[in-house]
């Protein structure tokens, strides 16, 4: 399996403040991953600098086997859909098409206008007249057309409504399968994308919580609910991710196998499965930063 | 077909069930052809690597094949082995705990085998 992108300790620190800390990962060629976190957490900082947009201050960073910065080879192979991409004043939809042709060496012209249609943009308005969702639009259009061998879309459904995200989930699978490529996609609408990726990061106050296969996570996570006592001896030895107090009740979410549930449900706790979204959730609310946790 | 995933197991073991269903329930039938894995990933917006994940199951307990070239089959005697398992996993399931739950309220074997009678006469 050839890998795109390695990441040893990368750092990224402005003043004072820690925006990525020594997050190591590598992706492997044609999958989809999922950069999961809170806002802050670092999921762009990360982004921006595996596109060569910023410098990370610390740490090892190899794209498509090369050192990203001022790398034709590397940049050229590299779409990054950016919430907040600025075009020129006097550009419409059809200006930014006709560039990316000459950028995207995989570009595919007819699917850009395809999209166009099923998105239904004006191709002849100036960008800076198009509404959030139209942007937004834009992006993925570009992100999607572009074919590149990585594409990296920074929460590109912005002021999509429903139906637009849908159409977006609905493209990027389809042309995925037709063409396969490496696609990094933030996102904190978990519930939605979740079924499209394959691998998972979370990120956390800039550093790296779980690195892992989806469908691994799905299913392992879930809640035991019962008395203190009965609860605390279910858990001990094991990584408990929240701890809730709910009444006389103590509620503990924890990683396990299906032996483990059957476990607790002996012991008469109730067992409460716990979605890929609420995992998350708790994982990036915890007070304190909380160590990596250990999927086996 | 059942269209809502349940993020709370593994998606590909969801799939796995939505094939066995299809096939105890004869709407896919044995040598048929069963949807490709880019079909079941468009269908549910799952992705393939796991709706790959899903059929393999099934190729490895031998309840689907694979032929070459042309896609996946529903394997001869398929039917049968999933009713087999079904009725052990029944069981497990359903028996086994009303066993349990009925020694908790001291019911008897007699008066249980009485329920079940009753129960079956209530349509």
């Amino acid at each position: 399996m050839s890998t795109v992108v390695e990441v040893r300790q990368l750092t990224k620190s402005y003043g004072g403040v820690t925006a990525v800390d020594q997050v190591s990962f590598a992706i492997e060629a044609d999958k989809i991953y999922g950069l999961l976190g809170r806002n802050g957490a670092g999921k762009t900082t990360i982004m921006r600098i595996l596109t060569a947009q910023e410098f990370a201050t610390g740490g090892d960073l190899r794209v498509f086997g090369e050192a990203p910065y001022e790398n034709s080879r590397v940049l050229s192979q590299i779409c990054f859909v950016k919430d907040s991409q600025k075009y020129p004043k006097s550009y419409r939809m059809i200006d930014v098409l006709e560039q990316a042709a000459l950028f995207f060496p995989h570009w595919d012209r007819e699917y850009a206008f395809a999209l166009i249609e099923d998105f239904r943009l004006p191709l002849y308005r100036r960008m800076s007249a198009l509404s959030r969702g139209m942007l937004s639009a834009a992006g993925s259009i570009v992100g999607l057309a572009s074919r590149a061998p990585l594409t990296i879309f920074d929460e590109p459904y912005l002021g999509l409504d429903a139906v637009a995200r849908s159409l977006f989930y609905d493209h990027m699978l389809e042309d995925y399968t037709e063409h396969p490529r490496t696609v990094l996609l933030s996102t904190h609408l978990i519930d939605e994308v979740s079924r499209l990726l394959e691998y998972i990061l979370v990120i956390d106050q800039g550093r790296l919580l779980l690195d892992v296969e989806a469908e691994a996570l799905r299913g392992r996570a879930f809640a035991v609910v019962g008395p203190a006592a009965t609860v605390d001896t279910f858990t001990a030895g094991k990584d408990v991710l929240v701890r809730q107090l709910l009444g006389g009740l103590v509620s503990a979410t924890v990683m396990g196998t299906a032996e483990d549930r059957k476990r607790a449900q002996e012991l008469g706790l109730e067992v409460v499965p716990v979605s890929l979204q609420q995992l998350i959730v708790h994982l990036t609310t915890a007070p304190l930063a909380r160590k990596a946790v250990e999927v086996p | 077909m059942e269209h809502v995933i349940d993020d709370t197991r593994p998606i590909f073991v969801q799939i796995a069930e939505r094939i066995e269903a299809d096939i105890l329930a004869g709407r896919l039938a044995e040598e048929e052809q069963v949807p490709s894995t880019n079909q079941f990933a468009s269908f549910y917006q799952i992705n393939p690597a796991t709706a790959a994940k899903g059929v393999n199951l099934l190729v490895d307990q031998g309840i689907l094949y694979k032929k070459r070239g042309l896609g996946m089959y529903v394997a001869p005697g398929a039917r049968a082995r999933l009713l087999e398992k079904r009725r052990e996993e029944f069981f497990e399931r359903y028996v086994v705990t009303m066993l349990q739950e009925a020694e908790k309220l001291g019911i008897t074997t007699d008066q249980l085998t009485e329920m079940v009678h009753r129960g079956v006469k209530v349509p």
